[in-house]
């Protein structure tokens, strides 16, 4: 059986993240948008970028992949697979069918809510939550709460993207925030 | 015309994994919620295992995966397979340039966009989401690829619901499901 050669971490991640198309003033101006739609057009930077999750994952007895609607939804379930744990989507407000609980965060102008299916996870159970970026870390800290509310060890948080100067690090209390381009 | 996968000995564990929850979005809709198949890994790899197992060696370049629960199915089969994901999303997620495609609602109309140079000329495409109803959604998609210049070999979905006929409006194309419900 031939052995697998793998890449070394930094030639992944330099693959990873010239892969990022950034485009400027979109939502609207002003803002950089790190765009992931291209790593995902790059077989290899889409499988190294999971691969990279799942070797520090594999070990670590998680049992619950959540992932924030919409990109959490690409990122986290090759994970959740890789690992053997079950994925819980993480959705805006009157997608998910059925009894839910909620949580609201503060976005810059208003508020938004995020909801989690009832039942989707248990007291005990470790977590890590997933989306492709952290901005302010407004969405992140919701999920966590969510997720803390019935129990649950939210063990980390995973993001491909972080924009440090936005400090989302610190909105994340006490839980650690894994990224592979800063 | 579709094909349905209900010999092999795992549709029976998917199948039974699917939550009906009925009067959603509104009252007469039996919805088919996929989230509670995601909660059982081993049911959610093998549904994955099923797709790969039928397209991977069929020189497939590209899967288009449909906002927001073909997300969640479309990049563990692209992974798999060797494919680059590309995502079909509602009106103003996509930055940069985007084509788009209008499609008709039982009341009302909506809009699939995909990016300019997601897909080249030539390439083979899937469409993935979690389910075909009356195949509008679906139709949208096939003609974003087709514009681009790509071929649609295949329509892929988990679950089917035959009464509303959507196997009829994807232009001649296939569909391969795993599970099809009243």
């Amino acid at each position: 059986m031939a052995a697998q050669i793998v890449d070394s971490t930094d030639d992944r991640i330099s693959r990873i993240s010239s892969s990022i198309r950034v485009i400027p003033d979109f939502p609207k101006p002003g803002i950089m948008f790190q765009d992931i739609t291209t790593l995902l057009l790059d077989p290899k930077a889409f499988k190294d970028t999971i691969d990279l999750f799942v070797e520090r994952y594999k070990d670590q007895n998680i049992n619950v992949v959540a992932g924030i609607e919409a990109r959490g939804f690409i990122f986290g379930p090759p994970i959740a697979l890789a690992i053997g744990a079950k994925f819980v989507p993480m959705r805006k407000p009157k997608k998910l069918p059925g009894e839910v609980i909620s949580e609201e965060y503060s976005l810059e102008y208003g508020t938004d809510k995020m909801e989690m299916h009832v039942g989707a996870v248990k007291a005990g159970e470790r977590a890590l939550v997933v989306d492709d970026l952290i901005a302010t870390g407004g969405t992140l800290s919701a999920a966590i709460r969510l997720l803390e509310r019935v129990g649950v060890d939210v063990v980390e948080c995973a993001c491909v993207i972080e924009l440090p100067e936005l400090k989302g690090r610190d909105r994340l209390g006490d839980k650690p925030l894994f990224v592979l381009v800063s | 015309m579709s094909a349905c996968k209900e010999d092999d000995p795992r549709i029976d564990g998917i199948q039974s994994r699917i939550r009906v929850v009925p009067n959603f979005p509104k009252p007469g809709i039996m919805f088919q919620d996929i989230t509670t198949l995601l909660l059982d890994p081993k049911a959610f790899k093998d549904t994955i295992d099923l797709f790969v197992e039928r397209y991977k060696g069929k020189n497939i370049t590209a899967v288009a995966g449909i906002e927001a629960r073909g997300f969640i199915f479309g990049p563990p089969i692209a992974l798999a397979i060797g494919a680059k994901f590309v995502p079909l999303r509602k009106p103003k997620k996509l930055p940069g340039k985007v084509f788009r495609e209008e499609y008709d609602l039982e009341y009302g109309s909506d809009c699939l966009e995909m990016h300019v140079g997601a897909v080249e000329s030539g390439e083979r495409a899937l469409v993935v989401d979690d389910l075909i109803a009356t195949g509008g959604t679906l139709c949208a998609a096939m003609n974003l690829l087709e514009r681009a210049g790509a071929e649609v070999v295949e329509c892929a979905c988990v679950i089917e619901i035959p009464d509303l006929k959507g196997s009829d409006r994807l232009k001649g194309k296939p569909l391969f499901v795993l599970v099809e419900s009243q």
